[in-house]
């Protein structure tokens, strides 16, 4: 289905590094010389944070399967796929395939949930959103300070489905978490949201290819990020309109806060149109905590601290508020704060 | 209980602004601060609640047996300092509601008292913003953002309400306000005024102090006070202006 994923973990050869216009901002060469030794096996912990949202589980650790590697959805169904790592110095890659049948409504619950230190972690998912399915992911990511992973996924949307997508992540050594999106058909629905929020020297790189194929298609982006420290914060939202996607709606937003003088943030923002009749527009701002504001906080006895806090979270909700699914989003609204 | 600010001298940035400006105002009593644009009258009020960039380079400020320059700002106020904004700052995101309880308990835990639970909190907000003719879903909004002048000075007075500060300054209340808001502003800072809480009015003009009737009035000049009376002198303000302090302004600047 999809083009191939852009890295083979055994093969360093595969590895980009900063020359590939792609990665500049995450040069997984440099940080990644050698192919790393695969990683053994590892228990899965306790049941994630979506368990108590129920539904059925794809559940891998350490890049091996732990039951089905594949999903298909029609009805109404709710899937928690886990990717689970628990291992130190080593590599390994995790696969899967899910797909909502025509008319389906899906719910995936998508962790990647690190443990150990130093791995290298994989994860890829096909995602197949057929005509007039709805599937709505949410992704938390939450990996060791040191950890090095690239997540990648392909979806494509078929005519008249609806694909909603939120990711949650808090970087790692450095962390890619890359879609491609294809509206294959006319009048498919894209929501491409996400948020980091980094401490310490993490690294996030939200990158996200979104293409209109055929006409009629929206696709709507808010992307929100906060770095701290030395952290990093890469933004790269590319949405390319074909010749002949006439009426498509695309909307793309990123907004990031920098929060200490030595945190980074670079974000490439692009829009490359070739129909004609289409609306798109983009948005990019990079700022500062308001110092007014967090003045007017303490005054009223807020702690510095709880007042960064506050407004840090005031700032990155409206993306947990978008998520469609309330369960979903009410567990992603706590795992951010809890991370505050 | 008395706030006793001695000889202080402030400067923002390389610029100083307060030269040795000494006031004391004791609890129970409304002092009102008078003066020309650039005096130093917002700079004051900063300055006693430790706004960054407004460094005091000397003297002293004690309130409540406190050195009030030695504390940061949120321990300023949970010692009861409250400072009401010229402009009250919006915050998207942080609903009106959530910003008051986290500050109430926020000071609460700073003075080892227990929190405020919720259900305990919501009654005490719907009294509060009863009296002040406030819409109490006005409440769940972010807090001031969207609100018209009038509301957001409401909302200041709702906070000094909930918070029970013991040291207030208001910082050019009226500005910004019709006359019906004025009303409505002063009348919840006169329900304010107990024996052991001190008030400090900052003001250009002398209406405001036809609704909050002070006990002291006081002129701030090229960043001292240079003259003090009782409220006859708001009204002298007003009718002579500020002309005739206008040379040590001149003489402080150079």
């Amino acid at each position: 289905m999809s083009a191939a994923f852009a890295i083979d973990l055994t093969d360093a050869e595969t590895y980009p590094s900063r020359r590939t216009e792609a990665w500049k901002y995450s040069d997984l060469k440099r940080y990644l010389r050698a192919a790393p030794e695969p990683s053994g096996t590892a228990e899965v912990g306790p049941p994630g944070p979506f368990y108590d949202l129920g539904g059925e589980a794809i559940v891998f650790a350490n890049g091996r399967a732990v039951g089905v590697t594949d999903f298909i959805a029609s009805g109404e169904r709710t899937l928690r796929l886990r990717y689970v790592s628990d291992a130190v110095g080593t590599g390994h890659t995790a696969s899967a395939r899910v797909s909502a049948r025509a008319g389906a409504k899906l719910l995936l619950l998508e962790t990647h949930e690190g443990a150990g230190s130093a791995y290298v972690a994989h994860n890829t998912l096909e995602l197949d959103v057929a005509a007039g399915a709805e599937v709505t992911r949410v992704v938390l990511v939450e990996e060791p300070e040191d950890a090095i992973s690239i997540a990648e996924a392909h979806v494509k949307v078929e005519a008249g489905g609806v694909y909603r997508q939120t990711i949650v992540t808090t970087g790692a050594k450095l962390q890619r978490i890359e879609t491609r999106i294809t509206h294959y058909a006319q009048g498919a629905q894209v929501q491409a949201d996400g948020l980091y929020l980094l401490n310490g020297a993490r690294h996030a790189d939200l990158t996200s290819v979104v293409r209109h194929v055929e006409h009629d298609g929206a696709t709507s982006q808010l992307i929100k990020g906060v770095a701290r420290d030395t952290a990093r914060g890469v933004f790269q939202g590319k949405i390319v309109v074909e010749r002949g996607a006439d009426g498509t709606d695309a909307r793309m937003g990123h907004h990031a806060l920098i929060a200490s003088e030595r945190a980074e943030i670079d974000a490439k923002p692009e829009l490359i149109i070739y129909a004609d009749d289409v609306q798109c527009a983009h948005g990019n701002t990079v700022g500062t905590l308001d110092e007014s504001a967090l003045f007017y906080m303490q005054q009223r006895g807020i702690p510095a601290d709880e007042a960064r806090a506050l407004l840090t979270q005031a700032f990155l909700i409206e993306v947990i508020d978008r998520i469609e699914h309330e369960g979903a989003r009410e567990v992603a609204r706590e795992w951010l704060t809890a991370r505050l | 209980m008395t706030l006793s600010i001695n000889n202080l001298h402030v400067s923002v940035g390389d610029k100083p602004i307060l030269k040795g400006l000494t006031l004391g105002v004791p609890a129970g009593e409304v002092h009102a601060i008078m003066g020309p644009n650039g005096a130093g009258k917002s700079t004051l009020g900063y300055a006693l609640s430790g706004r960054p960039g407004y460094e005091a380079t000397g003297g002293s400020v004690e309130w409540a047996g406190e050195d009030l320059l030695a504390l940061e700002p949120a321990e300023r106020a949970a010692k009861g300092v409250f400072l009401s904004f010229q402009y009250p700052i919006e915050i998207p995101g942080v609903p009106a509601l959530t910003f008051v309880r986290a500050a109430l308990n926020a000071q609460k835990r700073a003075r080892g008292e227990e929190e405020v639970a919720a259900p305990a909190f919501l009654k005490l907000v719907r009294e509060a913003s009863k009296a002040l003719k406030m819409d109490f879903d006005m409440l769940k909004r972010p807090l001031n953002v969207g609100f018209s002048g009038g509301e957001k000075k409401r909302m200041e007075i709702l906070q000094m309400a909930l918070l029970e500060p013991s040291l207030l300054i208001l910082d050019e209340t009226d500005s910004g306000l019709d006359i019906d808001a004025l009303r409505i502003v002063s009348e919840g800072v006169n329900a304010l005024r107990r024996p052991d809480r001190a008030m400090l009015v900052i003001t250009h003009y002398q209406r405001l102090l036809d609704y909050i009737k002070p006990d002291r009035v006081h002129v701030l000049a090229g960043g001292r006070i240079v003259d003090s009376g009782g409220p006859e002198l708001a009204l002298e303000l007003e009718a002579e202006g500020y002309d005739k302090y206008l040379s040590p302004v001149l003489e402080g600047a150079a």
